[in-house]
């Protein structure tokens, strides 16, 4: 079996008095794309906030547990690292609106001061707009800022711009919930292709989503990770009366 | 190709990393830095207090409360009492308060209730905007070229010496100077009214001039008092426009057209001239009492204005 | 009993209708102290401005002619200085007011920029003496350019920590995600996203600060000659309008209305310039 990409173990987090995530045990392979579902407020877009260090960004934030990228534990790492090494797309697009698409790609890298030359960043931007299937759209208007772009190309620049970073591990945090249908398939198609070239968590809580896509499915309720495993399995065959109540509807 | 952590903090052998050394601040000293340009606020208000006590402590020494209260303004013999600067600054900011609420409460209603939007809005707004951008000494020289003339023929004509500068003069200047603060907090409260009660009073068959008056107006009066507050603070600080047009007199002023001086008026016309400790000190003095009253003036006005967003 | 409800509701409606026209009369008599003012700048001042007028020193009393080139200049140079004192100082304090929202110093903070807004002009003119003039033993720009600073801080503090509290958290967490640090996600993301509205404070602030003429009494306490020392008294535009309006010479007169049409000038291009950045520079989000 191919060694765990990234390990949560015994990890619980907080906000304050309030426990947000109970005792969270998850191994995910490399090149995999794993769903997390759940009812709004079962901790889902806390979890992959933890595993980015984003999470004690918050005031009152307390996490207890470990998580290991690649075997290193990332609460012993500097967060700067651990969030260069890891993607994250939010649920409303973000470019940066002073920048032009060409310079929200290599953002991560200018940014932070590592320079590239002219070559190397031609190349990087057009790799990962190709991986975000955006390039054909924005190739002839590449030093225009971005903000002419629809919902759905905004959303595919993001992803390119976290895809930029080479990351070990991407994170989507509901990324087509602000988008209409046509961008949400577009988005689907494309995060199914990368899959086979970075580790996704996709955070959603659309289940028909869930179960198109995903090669494991984790189902959180109430901070509590209930439920684990191949998404063909979980959908057909569920363990937990808990999921199979989630999955036919009967709650969240 | 497994990427580690190595990888992208440390070059490949085709990428350069230059950190650039601008930013390169740790995030500890960043934020001490923050902290220090916020904390550096509240020492300069602290500083400022501190500098002007020190500063009058000859005066306060000698005169101590008399000081308030003495009648006398004289450096030659070094009497130094404020009365007639209080009683000028008093009578010229109230009179021109209460002038300028004339136009300002219209103009509030005007603009919150009437006319919110559209094109007498903009024109009514952009001259307002204009009035408050006005350098003070430009009001003045109006004042004494324009207004002066009119006083003077009023004066004659009702009997009263024909100076034409005098405290009623620099009223009518600070009027027009404090209209656009008195009625622009006014503007937003009236604006700010809550539609559902207006429409309650209208549904029950008032006219709109009744619902102004029994729904939109007292529920905006603690704003409104807050502006006049605001303006008021305005009124008693101004220095240039009133400086010009008050006739400088350090005398216990007799009438509204008499001449005088305003705390702030004094300090404009006699600092640059004033020999000695003691009178540089009750100077000072007079712009230390400016500070502590404008400050708690404009500290109770804000309270106000905090207190209603909050109840909202 | 019918009539008399009919009555009643006549005057009420009339009443209405009064209320109405008088709140319109008397809100357009305000529009007249400003057109008058502009006029009567425009009437007598615009016969004054020539080559010469701008570009001249004054001449000694007696002689015509002469002009306020050491007013502007000075005008220029103070804002120069009282910028250099108050930008860094307040955009910095900004940053801290927005980004560190609810800490007990930023509610001092707060307090004390509101205190500051609020302290006349003249009492500021003292500080500057006492804290300047005083030490130095003459008169000078730069206590002129501290105080003019002093008047300047809060605008630049207000226009930064308003500005960078409408940029969305998104745009912050989108910056920290691809790891990048803290200070690097203010200075080089959020900072330049939220220039327009920082600018325009900035700018207006500098408007307000052209027309001072109280803290400069005894400070700049102004100069008949060209100075470019800032160790030295300088001359500003509002100061020469106060000093030649309350001269005893017509000519003098005139030059004022000359000047005060070039302040006027300077400040309201000043608003409008400030109005056309915000909209040409605004980011949207």
């Amino acid at each position: 079996m191919e060694s765990a990409v990234l390990r949560i173990e015994n990890f619980s987090a907080s906000f304050g008095e309030l426990t947000v995530l109970k005792d969270i045990n998850l191994s995910l392979s490399r090149n995999t794309l794993t769903a997390i579902m759940g009812p709004s407020g079962c901790g889902k877009t806390t979890l992959i906030r933890c595993v980015n260090r984003m999470h004690e960004l918050t005031p009152n934030a307390k996490v207890s547990g470990k998580i290991l990228l690649d075997n290193q534990d990332i609460y012993n790492t500097d967060p700067i690292i651990v969030r260069r090494q890891i993607g994250m797309v939010f649920q409303r697009p973000n470019p940066f609106p002073t920048m032009s698409i060409y310079d929200n790609v290599i953002a991560g890298y200018n940014l932070n001061g590592i320079k590239l030359n002219k070559e190397e960043m031609d190349r990087t931007v057009e790799e990962s707009l190709r991986k975000a299937a955006l390039w054909d759209e924005v190739k002839d208007a590449l030093h225009r800022k971005g903000n002419f772009l629809s919902g759905g190309q905004q959303q595919r620049l993001c992803i390119a711009r976290a895809l930029a970073m080479h990351p070990e591990i991407l994170l989507l945090d509901e990324p087509t919930s602000a988008l209409d249908p046509k961008s949400t398939a577009h988005i689907e198609e494309l995060v199914s292709h990368l899959k086979t070239t970075v580790t996704i968590i996709q955070v959603t809580h659309n289940i028909a989503q869930a179960a198109r896509i995903s090669d494991f499915t984790a189902f959180l309720y109430l901070g509590e990770l209930v439920e684990f495993g191949s998404t063909e399995k979980m959908f057909t065959g569920p363990k937990d009366k808990r999921t199979e109540e989630y999955l036919t509807g009967k709650f969240g | 190709m497994n990427h580690t952590i190595a990888d992208v903090a440390v070059p490949t052998a085709r990428s350069k990393i230059t950190l650039r050394n601008k930013w390169s601040v740790s995030e500890a000293s960043f934020r001490r830095i923050l902290y220090l340009a916020g904390l550096s606020l509240l020492i300069l208000i602290v500083a400022i207090f501190f500098s002007l006590v020190v500063a009058s402590l000859p005066a306060l020494r000698q005169f101590g409360f008399g000081f308030l209260t003495g009648k006398t303004w004289d450096p030659v013999r070094g009497e130094f009492g404020a009365l007639a600067f209080l009683v000028g600054t008093l009578m010229s900011s109230f009179m021109a308060l209460l002038i300028s609420m004339v136009f300002s409460l219209p103009v509030s209603i005007f603009l919150g209730e009437y006319f919110r939007h559209g094109n007498a809005s903009t024109f009514l707004k952009s001259v307002i905007e204009l009035l408050a951008g006005i350098p003070s000494v430009i009001y003045g020289f109006w004042g004494l070229f324009f207004l002066v003339p009119l006083v003077r023929a009023l004066e004659v004509k009702i009997g009263v010496a024909p100076l034409g500068v005098g405290i009623f003069t620099s009223s009518l200047v600070l009027a027009v100077m404090i209209l656009p603060y008195a009625s622009s907090i006014g503007t937003e409260v009236i604006s700010l009214v809550p539609s559902d009660l207006k429409e309650a009073a209208f549904s029950l068959g008032a006219t709109r001039f009744e619902v102004i008056r029994k729904v939109i107006l007292p529920y905006a009066s603690s704003g409104i008092f807050a502006g006049i507050l605001l303006a008021l603070g305005r009124a008693l600080g101004e220095t240039m426009a009133v400086t010009m047009v008050i006739g400088n007199s350090n005398f216990l002023p007799k009438s509204i057209f008499s001449p005088g001086n305003t705390m702030a008026s004094v300090i404009a016309n006699e600092f640059t001239e004033a020999t000695g400790n003691l009178y540089l000190a009750s100077l000072i003095e007079l712009a230390l009492v400016l500070f502590i009253v404008t400050m708690i003036i404009n500290i109770l006005g804000k309270l106000i204005i905090h207190k209603m967003s909050a109840r909202k | 009993m019918q009539g008399m409800a009919e009555i009643s509701i006549h005057r009420r409606i009339w009443a209405d209708r009064l209320f109405k026209g008088l709140i319109i009369l008397l809100s357009l008599c305000s529009i007249v102290p400003m057109f008058l003012i502009l006029f009567l700048i425009v009437k007598n001042g615009i016969s004054v401005i020539d080559w010469e007028f701008l570009t001249h020193l004054p001449k000694p009393i007696g002689e015509t002619g002469g002009g306020i080139a050491n007013a502007i200049l000075g005008t220029l140079w103070l804002i120069v200085l009282s910028f250099v004192f108050s930008v860094p100082l307040g955009v910095f304090a900004g940053i801290y007011l927005s980004e560190y929202r609810g800490d007990k110093l930023a509610y001092l903070t707060r307090l004390a920029i509101e205190i500051l807004q609020g302290i006349p002009s003249i009492v500021i003119g003292i500080i500057a003496y006492v804290w300047v003039v005083m030490p130095m033993g003459s008169f000078s720009a730069l206590s002129g350019g501290v105080a003019l600073g002093i008047m300047m801080l809060p605008v630049v503090v207000m226009a930064t920590e308003e500005t960078l509290k409408l940029i969305p958290d998104s745009l912050r967490e989108a910056s920290l995600a691809l790891g990048v640090s803290f200070p690097r996600t203010i200075m080089k993301v959020i900072l330049p996203a939220g220039l327009s509205g920082i600018l325009s404070g900035i700018l207006l602030g500098v408007a307000r600060v052209a027309g001072e003429t109280a803290p400069l009494l005894f400070t700049a306490f102004g100069s008949p000659f060209m100075n470019y020392n800032i160790l030295k008294p300088i001359n500003s535009l509002p100061l020469t309008i106060f000093n030649y309006a309350t001269s005893p010479y017509p000519d003098w007169h005139t030059l004022a209305w000359g000047a005060s049409f070039v302040l006027i000038a300077f400040v309201l291009g000043l608003n409008l310039i400030t109005k056309s950045v915000t909209k040409k520079w605004k980011v949207q989000f």
